[in-house]
């Protein structure tokens, strides 16, 4: 029988302090019972001789220092898990809330898991096709990955990350495969688009939903990854299935989490977040990866939106430090109308080298997608030269290459949101595009690879120079 | 065994009581897992302790034990080739022990006890030695051979000394002084905290050799100095510290992973042992020890993880073998201390760091150097340490990169907009710099080329107004410019493009020798002579652009180690080439 404490001093914010505890434990898991009657739960922060402070996950409204009901269960948070929790919907800390009946655990987990064993774990490298061209060309993701998007107020982020959900495949390739969805702090209309995605798909069947929406307790965001992750690896590790987690928005989760460090007055680092939210957004982004030995694997897809779109806020930029890669919309090509508005200069995927070439995807990827890299990079620096100095300043090469650039981005980014390219057909429209562009720029693809893909387009654009010239006589 | 009890936990923070003899730094137990910690504060008779695992669970009552002992690594044969933990556990015994997931209170020892050494002695019976001095070696991978060294502060002459097989904790010679018997053994203990002795610090004065364009021709570092690499996520770092450790030509490499991903360590664990070194031809991992600490792992052990790895690289520094080290993150380790320092409740200094955050930096890159070491032969041993620095936002003014830049020789400034455009590696030829020039000047003088020294402060020159030729180009256009000026901008692109990138995921251009980078920056600079000329005598830039030649420039750093020769044949093809109607064009036709 657990002990229960009437005997709480304190309350601040989600925090409350409870006196005269003998026994309990860092990081154990506490039950309270509000005055109303009403069961939340919360875990110990840190512990003294005589007292203890508590976060509450359910906030602590209602709650009063005299009638208050504290029990110390002993344990730290658990959640259980079954095969059964697939096609479910749960809320930040596992409990159904879709009117099903309660899962029967086969087992139940800590929710802190603990780090995979870097000897234990097993490169990613198997390559995902998205579908969508500036991801699989440029980006690539690869199982067992974490590659987050950063995104801003009002950018589709939820309309792509529920079309890599969609049409994510690995070549070749028929396995059981997942999808966890952890909403923490975002609005019901957001959540719900997720939802309904998924029941038109089919995919509900194979996903399991957390859901902490935006007018839920705060703190709960800070158990709702960590519930959503742990029946992610159950998923994974222990029926083998191929998951993607996404998690949004973690924008939310590290306001919490600063909310609480708020509240104990602890020695803030950047605008206010705690010095250790870098190790513990890593607590929560290392939970990706593969095992050796093991069939499944967990792939992540957080979520965050940038506040002011700034890349250097300590939220994208301790994530981004984290991560492996990261997929960076942009506000700019949303204007233009172009859909994903993926900024491919600086999103990144660190495990692509390894993921892609023969044998994965296509021997000249590397290169070519390099060469697209460089040349939408110089691309865009000439058009913004001539944006400053009119067109005319430009240099014959540097026109073709700002013509590129425009190219590139109506048809290589620019993509139907029910459009599932394969890899060849992202790859092939690469050379097309390169084609147009003089052939000693192209300094990143070998002559081989030129031959073999690109001479197919360079003919047909020949034609066309040759016929504008028949037009130009004409006029 | 003193014991104690615990008052208070927070995080991987635990006060315990009741210690009275309790030593700064001493290592001690605690809880019933008997988690690793290390005392870091002294209150009367409460010491505050870091605890290297996870604490969930630990409560007020909860016993704590003093061993006594600082935390210490082990050394002696069986360091290399592997992968150990922040506080030296070899993380492939924990995973036979506990699976795939690391779990606490798991107690393993750095060096296996069980597996024999063959033990040759060089010493023999009747030698008087003392700290230092080697008693005999041990084969410990194909290509390091492992000396075993008199541990510090024994000597003595030595009354028995054995051959054959033997286990680290077996003796392998007997010492005898003023009647006192010392029994050597393998298998040598030294503090964290504290540097290895030698006998002297020299300066350095030899290149390490890392075969990357840029560091080796434009800011190289020295065998034994000191470097970092700073710069925003995504810019690279990661990748030229994996360089460095793949190519660099030290003997030993330790590899610190300090808060960093855990696929990138597994990353190495694979790699390695496939890939071969380019100067011993064996795999890279034959003389790789590896340290992991990532960054869901305790944070205090990663505090302890660059302590751990430099007394390693120490270690073999003291053989007289060359050493590089590199850590990643430094700012990582900076974190952890500001963690504990805040649970401490310390007066923070700026961004919440400790105020001793510099000093601590400093004394870590101090650790590096070239030095005789002990013993009577005066070998020499190199230490060199390679910090990469994580600064939030990429801001180079946060505390950890100022006070790292206080302390290293060698600047390598990564940029993100390099990163962008896909030039790799990102180091910014325009902010890096090296203190090491005039030393290492002088060994690519003696054994590349006496030209070198010119041609690389020609091509910086280059580089330079580059950078102050395009800011003219941004405002009035390219048209401003006149016909040499052009002539620079497009040389300039040329060293850029067909130089300092290097794609260190291709098979031949991840590694290029001295040799090879002089002779390809020397036909780059070459063209450049020829064209300014050509323009002089009224040829149409537009030929000079055009010419065929520069495909081949652009070319040139695929060519293998072995087809250097083409590297010559294309300098004399750029001079006929010149000549011939093929740049002059119609005007001489």
């Amino acid at each position: 029988m657990p002990k229960e404490y009437m005997t709480i001093r304190d309350v601040v914010g989600p925090l409350l302090l409870v006196e005269k505890v003998t026994d309990a434990k860092y990081n154990e898991l506490v039950e309270l019972q509000f005055p109303d009657g009403t069961i939340g739960r919360g875990n110990v922060l840190e512990v003294t001789k005589d007292t203890a402070l508590v976060q509450s996950f359910e906030g602590t409204r209602g709650l009063n220092t005299t009638q208050t009901r504290v029990r110390f269960l002993g344990k730290s948070m658990e959640v259980g898990v079954s095969k059964d929790i697939l096609g479910r919907v749960f809320d930040g800390l596992g409990h159904a809330i879709d009117g099903g009946p309660d899962i029967i655990p086969e087992k139940r987990i800590s929710i802190y898991g603990d780090p995979i064993n870097p000897c234990a774990r097993d490169y990613p490298e198997d390559f995902i096709q998205t579908g969508i061209s500036s991801i699989d060309g440029l980006n690539p993701l690869v199982r067992g990955q974490k590659l987050p998007i950063f995104s801003g107020a009002g950018l589709p982020h939820p309309r792509l990350a529920a079309q890599i959900a969609r049409q994510s495949s690995v070549l070749g390739k028929e396995e059981e495969f997942a999808v966890v969805f952890c909403a923490m702090g975002i609005t019901f209309e957001e959540a719900d688009y997720f939802v309904r995605e998924f029941k038109r798909t089919a995919a509900i069947e194979k996903a399991v939903i957390f859901t902490n929406l935006a007018d839920d307790p705060a703190v709960e965001r800070i158990a709702a990854p960590r519930v959503a992750l742990t029946a992610a690896e159950y998923l994974a590790f222990d029926l083998g299935m191929h998951v993607l987690v996404i998690l949004t928005d973690m924008t939310y989760y590290c306001e919490a989490l600063r909310e609480v460090s708020a509240a104990r007055k602890e020695v803030p680092g950047r605008r206010g977040y705690p010095g250790y939210l870098y190790t513990d957004l890593a607590t929560i982004y290392e939970r990706a990866g593969k095992i050796k030995g093991k069939k499944g694997s967990v792939t992540q897809i957080p979520i965050l939106s940038m506040p002011e779109d700034d890349k250097t806020h300590p939220i994208p930029d301790l994530t981004g430090y984290i991560t492996e890669g990261q997929i960076i919309l942009s506000r700019d090509l949303h204007r233009k109308g172009i859909y994903p508005p993926v900024d491919v200069l600086p999103s990144l995927s660190r495990l692509k080298e390894k993921g892609i070439g023969t044998g994965k995807t296509r021997e000249d990827h590397s290169s070519v997608s390099n060469q697209l890299f460089a040349a939408y990079a110089r691309g865009k620096e000439a058009k913004e030269l001539a944006v400053i100095l009119g067109e005319a300043a430009l240099s014959d090469i540097d026109k073709k290459f700002a013509r590129f650039s425009e190219e590139f981005e109506n048809r290589f980014i620019r993509q139907e949101d029910s459009e599932n390219r394969s890899i060849e057909e992202t790859l092939d429209l690469g050379w097309e595009l390169l084609s147009r562009l003089p052939r000693v720029e192209l300094k990143r693809v070998s002559e081989e690879h030129i031959e073999k893909y690109m001479s197919k387009f360079v003919k047909e654009e020949a034609k066309d120079e040759a016929s504008k010239k028949l037009e130009e006589v004409n006029v | 065994m003193e014991q104690g009890t615990i008052s208070k936990v927070s995080g991987p923070l635990v006060v315990a009581e009741g210690l009275t003899n309790a030593k700064m730094y001493d290592l001690v137990r605690v809880g019933k897992d008997r988690l690793m910690g290390e005392v870091i504060e002294i209150r009367g008779e409460t010491a505050s302790v870091q605890v290297y695992e996870e604490t969930t669970g630990l409560g007020p009552g909860d016993p704590v034990f003093f061993t006594g002992e600082a935390l210490s690594v082990e050394l002696g044969p069986g360091l290399l080739a592997s992968i150990y933990d922040g506080v030296q556990r070899p993380l492939n015994v924990i995973r036979d022990k506990v699976g795939d997931f690391i779990t606490r209170g798991v107690e393993v020892s750095g060096l296996n006890r069980e597996k024999k050494w063959e033990f040759k002695p060089t010493a023999k019976v009747g030698d008087e030695v003392s700290t230092g001095d080697i008693l005999g070696t041990v084969q410990e991978t194909v290509i390091i051979e492992h000396k075993i060294m008199v541990p510090p502060k024994v000597k003595g002459k030595i009354k028995e000394i054995y051959a054959g097989e033997f286990t680290v904790e077996e003796p392998i010679a007997v010492l005898e002084e003023d009647g006192r018997e010392h029994k050597v053994k393998m298998l040598q203990k030294w503090p964290v905290r504290r540097g290895r002795p030698y006998k002297e610090k020299i300066p350095p004065d030899e290149p390490l050799i890392s075969g990357q364009r840029v560091i080796d021709t434009f800011f190289p570092v020295a065998k034994g100095g000191t470097a970092c690499v700073p710069g925003p996520f995504g810019s690279g770092k990661t990748v030229i510290q994996h360089q460095l450790a793949k190519w660099a030509n030290a003997e030993i490499i330790i590899f610190i992973g300090c808060g960093e991903r855990g696929n990138e360590m597994t990353d190495v664990l694979m790699e390695f042992p496939e890939l071969k070194d380019p100067y011993s031809g064996e795999p890279l991992m034959k003389r790789t020890v590896l340290i992991a600490n990532t960054s869901n792992m305790p944070v205090a052990a990663r505090e302890a993880s660059v302590y751990t790895g430099v007394t390693i690289g120490e270690y073999f520094r003291d053989m007289g073998y060359s050493v590089a080290l590199q850590a990643d993150s430094t700012s990582r380790w900076a974190e952890a201390l500001r963690e504990i320092s805040g649970r401490l409740e310390e007066m923070p200094g700026e961004e919440g760091y400790p105020a001793y955050l510099g000093s601590r930096a400093a004394a870590f890159y101090e650790r590096a150097g070239k030095t005789i070491c002990l013993g009577k032969d005066e070998r020499e041993g190199t230490l060199t340490v390679v910090g990469a620095v994580s600064p939030p936002g990429g801001d180079l003014s946060e505390p950890v990169t100022q006070n790292t830049l206080r302390v290293v020789k060698v600047f390598w400034g990564l940029e993100d907009q390099l990163a962008y455009q896909r030039h790799f590696p990102a180091i910014s030829w325009l902010r890096s710099y090296s203190l090491y020039m005039d030393e290492t000047e002088k060994y690519w003088t003696e054994k590349v080329d006496p030209e070198f020294k010119k041609l690389r402060a020609d091509a910086m020159a280059i580089l330079q107004r580059e950078a102050e030729l395009k800011e003219i180009v941004r405002l009035v256009g390219i048209e401003a410019l006149s016909v040499n000026e052009r002539i620079l901008m497009e040389t300039a692109r040329s060293i850029r493009e067909d130089f300092l990138q290097q794609n260190a995921f291709h098979e031949v251009d991840t590694f290029t020798s001295l040799e090879k980078q002089f002779l390809m920056l020397k036909d780059v600079m070459h063209f450049h002579e020829m064209a300014l000329e050509a323009v002089e005598k009224g040829v149409p830039i537009k030929n000079i652009l055009d010419a065929p030649i520069r495909e081949r420039i652009s070319r040139a750093k695929f060519l293998k180690e072995e087809e250097i020769g083409k590297l010559k044949d294309l300098f004399k093809d750029i001079t006929s080439q010149f000549k011939t109607s093929n740049v002059r064009g119609e005007q001489y036709a």
